[in-house]
């Protein structure tokens, strides 16, 4: 199929950028969005063009590193999907499609589609993690948890830090993210003594960041690939209030 | 050069913790003077820097992704083992080693694969301890089920995505410890050379991804825990910045490379389509306990799968292993696929694919039976090739996906280089010349979080009285400037091709003459194409853009050093006469198309150390010493 593409092409963090037009003729429908890109990149090259930088990697829809706006959408049309995951099946001859980066003040733009989601790094580097350190763990089945928590948990901890969820947002809010690990470990036992601290710190980076806050609008939830529940932001702010409650 | 493993003395269940209980220890007030690298964020280097840092050294961790997160661990899908014994069905440290041993093929140090096994429960500890959420019964504790080639249960997993959520339990880990300030992390940035000082490795050089700029960092000790090189094949199941440049530019520095060529092909991947594909996705190898695999019995049928009656249908792993049928081991599995494949009995568009029937399985069990256990595959399947399963098979085709070869590595996992030590799949260690499912999650773990806590201060003890190294010492400067110097060159070679059309043409040569099967003539003809088509790329890459965020320049440097490792890999296979685990010579095979090993004459690992360019390597061999199991013939009929 013929398509009309518009992108987002940006020489680097400080300067401004703008839709470019290109045409790609030759598309076939079992294409990968990607692997659509990866085909018009090869022909830049052979124009001595400079190819569109996009964030990829495992193109399994499970790393979390690809991910752009298509046609306004986080990673395109499909429920649910990853932009890597997205194939052009989806698409018709003669589609226009628009491709820019993830946008949010937070996530500053490095080149082209690539973007800068270290913020997320360091929400986890506030609290996201259970305070064990290597060799002495007690034996597992030790601590018993019923196969609901740990599919709940499970549900939660299946974030893959994408960010379509801050993209989509009309505040840029992280909340989604930052929710999802707070209700993981929230829900299992291990780690219990340091919820309040770790639901206070990692909110306030998450604000430090200058993420926006979470007013509820639910659009995170619709565009995740993860499908990760908003009710777990419920669950931070239910977390997050009881901390402040029982501030010794 | 002799080489000299290291294995401590004594009988097998007592090695490690000799080692251990002998291990040279560093006193706490030294630790925050030294200095560790660690190249890579899978499990096997989050978990090593983490474990390191929480003892007191200062770590520096280094990654090409944008998040250590996103390491390429992130992507296993079925599990992980460990001889927890928790079903009561007979497991047990040493079965889990026999198990291995037998899986490798007999190509594996014996006190290797012991202490795999002997690490495993408490790797299972750890990693509840950190909250990964792995299955459960419903009465609190933890599930786990068999899988490929074994008789007990002992795969431990959370969903189909057991290595993502190891991997944020590493990751996680390691958050903490940049957050108490004994890490600091640095992403997108991609080691291009060691730097050895005096003999021992002493620092590496990187290129920001970001800004380009080339970097110099220097420490007591450097790791590489940067996975495997499948990828060389450009098709296989791997993440596609996976990469063997950090492994191969050490070889060319003095380490020794080993089992280059052992590669384990999937059986169930998704086929390729057509020649626009990036890469392979797998599939989980779950799928064959109720699927039946299976071709046309006559070549060249043109009929769509399901209008093939189910006489004319050729079972061929049921009919040739009777024994283990559709459950038969991956290099089994994928070989006799290729047979079939290549007598012309091949389906879908490209004739490249067998059928993974379930209609059998639905018929018996009902369609609700079998989404409830396989939806999420079923649902991936369709979004891929547009194509529901339910309704006709499924087409799936083996793939490149997981290399045995890598650094070699004694006991310690110290390669031949002191101070330089790889973990995880970087090194050759444990799996032999194939791989049973869900070790290699467990090597990456065993090694970051408890082998190379106690082998690294070992090594460092010896080292408190060594100078600090300056990264003004003329070992950097020389590094840096090759490192600049191969970067120039690539961007002003001005030709027509691109870096991809190189990297494929490469591994298609190599899937065809040095993949499934290979023989002599096969490699003889692979490693003459492979010389030319390395001419070819010094003659005619191109490369646009400019010395910053560059995935062209990037790409370019990974496929210049697949050229070399590719060839590497043909001669490794060419010396190897005989067939064995992921290794099949053509020359060597039963009359009905077994794999015929040779122990007597190759029950050794070889080790290849770099001569330069343009030179034949030279194979140094490790002989594998076997006191505690008998080789056996592997069979599964
Ligand atoms: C699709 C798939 C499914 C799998 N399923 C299973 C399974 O179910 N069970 C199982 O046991 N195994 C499985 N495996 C195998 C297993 O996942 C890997 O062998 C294992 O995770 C490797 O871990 P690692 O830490 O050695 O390397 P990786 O996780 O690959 O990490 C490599 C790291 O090195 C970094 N790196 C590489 N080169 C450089 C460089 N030059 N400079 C800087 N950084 C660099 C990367 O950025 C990355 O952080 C699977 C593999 C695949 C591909
Ligand atoms: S919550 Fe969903 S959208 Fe947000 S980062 Fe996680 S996976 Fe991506
Ligand atoms: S490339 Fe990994 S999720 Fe898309």
């Amino acid at each position: 199929m013929k398509l009309n593409l518009k992108i987002w092409r940006q020489e680097n963090r400080d300067s401004s950028g703008k839709m470019t037009d290109y045409q790609l003729n030759e598309v076939s429908e079992h294409m990968s969005f990607l692997e659509m890109i990866d085909l018009l990149n090869e022909t830049l090259i052979q124009k001595g063009e400079r190819v569109i930088e996009f964030d990829h990697d495992c193109r399994e829809g499970i790393c979390g590193q690809c991910g752009v706006m298509i046609n306004g959408q986080a990673h395109g049309p499909l429920a649910n999907t990853t932009t890597c995951q997205l194939h052009m099946r989806s698409f018709k001859d003669g589609d226009t499609i628009y491709i820019e980066p993830f946008r949010a003040a937070s996530f500053p733009i490095l080149r082209d589609l690539k973007i800068d989601r270290s913020g997320f790094d360091r929400i986890i580097q506030a609290g996201g993690f259970i305070t064990t350190s290597t060799g002495q763990a007690p034996e597992a089945n030790s601590i018993p948890i019923s196969h609901q928590i740990a599919e709940n948990a499970f549900d939660s901890a299946a974030c893959i830090g994408c960010g379509a969820c801050v993209a989509t947002c009309k505040n840029s809010s992280a909340a989604l993210f930052t929710s999802a690990k707070i209700t993981h470990m929230a829900l299992l036992p291990q780690g219990k003594l340091e919820a309040a601290t770790r639901v206070a710190n990692m909110i306030s980076q998450m604000d430090a960041e200058g993420f926006g806050h979470c007013s509820n609008t639910e659009a995170c939830e619709v565009e995740c690939p993860q499908a990760i529940s908003v009710l777990n932001i419920a669950r931070m702010n239910y977390e997050y209030n009881k901390s402040m409650l029982f501030k010794p | 050069m002799r080489l000299d493993a290291k294995i401590p003395l004594g009988p097998l269940a007592d090695k490690w913790n000799n080692y251990k209980q002998h291990a040279k220890l560093v006193n706490p007030a030294n630790r925050k003077k030294l200095d560790i690298i660690v190249v890579g964020t899978g499990l096997a280097g989050a978990s090593c820097a983490a474990s390191l840092a929480e003892q007191g050294y200062n770590v520096k961790s280094f990654c090409f992704q944008d998040t250590a997160r996103r390491a390429h661990s992130v992507a296993a899908q079925g599990g992980i083992n460990a001889a927890k014994n928790y079903k009561n069905d007979g497991d047990s440290v040493y079965r889990m080693f026999y198990d291995t041993i037998k899986g490798g093929d007999f190509r594996s140090r014996e006190a290797n694969v012991y202490r795999l096994a002997e690490c495993s429960a408490a790797l299972i500890d750890q990693a509840v301890s950190q909250g990964v959420p792995f299955a459960r019964e419903y009465g609190g504790y933890l599930n786990n089920r068999s899988f490929g080639g074994v008789q007990v249960s002992r795969t431990f997993y959370a969903r189909g995505q057991t290595g993502q959520q190891l991997l944020l339990g590493a990751y996680q880990a390691l958050m903490r410890q940049e957050h108490l300030g004994k890490v600091k992390t640095y992403t997108r940035h991609e080691m291009l050379e060691l730097v050895v000082v005096d003999g021992k490795a002493r620092g590496i050089i990187t290129r920001d991804l970001l800004t380009g700029k080339i970097e110099r960092y220097a420490a007591n000790a450097v790791v590489l825990a940067t996975g495997g090189y499948g990828k060389v094949y450009y098709l296989s199941t791997l993440a596609m910045g996976c990469n063997s440049s950090a492994i191969w530019r050490t070889h060319k520095k003095g380490a020794l490379m080993s089992g280059v060529s052992w590669i384990q092909f999937h059986p169930t991947s998704l086929p390729q389509s057509g020649e626009h594909q990036s890469k392979l996705t797998l599939m989980s190898e779950s799928l064959r306990n109720d699927g039946r695999i299976w071709v046309p019995s006559k070549a060249d049928d043109t009929r769509a799968p399901k209008d093939i009656p189910e006489t004319e249908r050729d079972y061929y792993l049921e009919r040739r292993y009777p024994a283990f049928g559709n459950l038969s081991p991956r290099d089994i599995a994928s070989r006799a696929a290729k047979e079939r494949i290549d007598a012309g009995c091949g389906v879908g568009p490209m004739k490249n694919s067998v059928c993974l029937d379930f209609s059998k399985a639905i018929s018996e069990q009902g369609k609700d039976k079998i989404r409830e256990k396989y939806s999420n595959l079923f649902s991936m399947y369709e979004k891929i090739t547009g194509i529901n399963a339910y309704e006709q098979p499924m087409l799936i085709s083996p793939a490149a996906h997981f290399t045995m070869g890598g650094l070699w590595v004694d006991y310690q996992l110290m390669t031949t280089i002191p101070g330089l030590f790889a973990l995880g799949e970087a090194n050759f260690a444990d799996h032999g010349a194939n791989r049973l499912g869900a070790n290699s999650l467990l090597q990456a773990c065993v090694d970051g979080y408890f082998i190379a806590p106690y082998t690294i201060p070992d090594y460092l003890a010896g080292e408190l009285h060594t100078v600090k190294i300056d990264t003004d010492h003329p070992a950097f400067i020389e590094a840096e400037n090759s490192v600049k110097k191969q970067l120039d060159q690539l961007l002003n070679i001005n030709g027509h091709l691109s870096a991809d059309y190189y990297h494929k043409a490469l591994g298609k040569l190599l899937y065809n003459k040095c993949g499934l099967s290979r023989s002599k003539t096969s490699l003889l003809s692979a490693i003459k194409e492979i010389k030319e088509l390395r001419a070819s790329f010094y003659q005619d890459l191109k490369i646009t853009g400019d010395n910053q965020v560059n995935s062209e320049l990037e790409k370019a440097g990974r496929v210049a050093d697949y050229l070399e490792l590719g060839e590497l890999m043909c001669y490794d296979a060419l010396t190897r006469e005989e067939s064995c685990g992921a290794h099949f010579r053509e020359e060597y095979q039963t009359a009905d198309g077994e794999a015929v090993r040779n122990d007597r004459d190759f029950c050794f690992v070889s080790a290849w150390e770099w001569k330069g360019y343009d030179q034949v390597q030279e194979l140094h061999k490790e002989p594998l010493i076997f006191e505690n199991v008998d080789l056996t013939i592997r069979s599964y009929k």
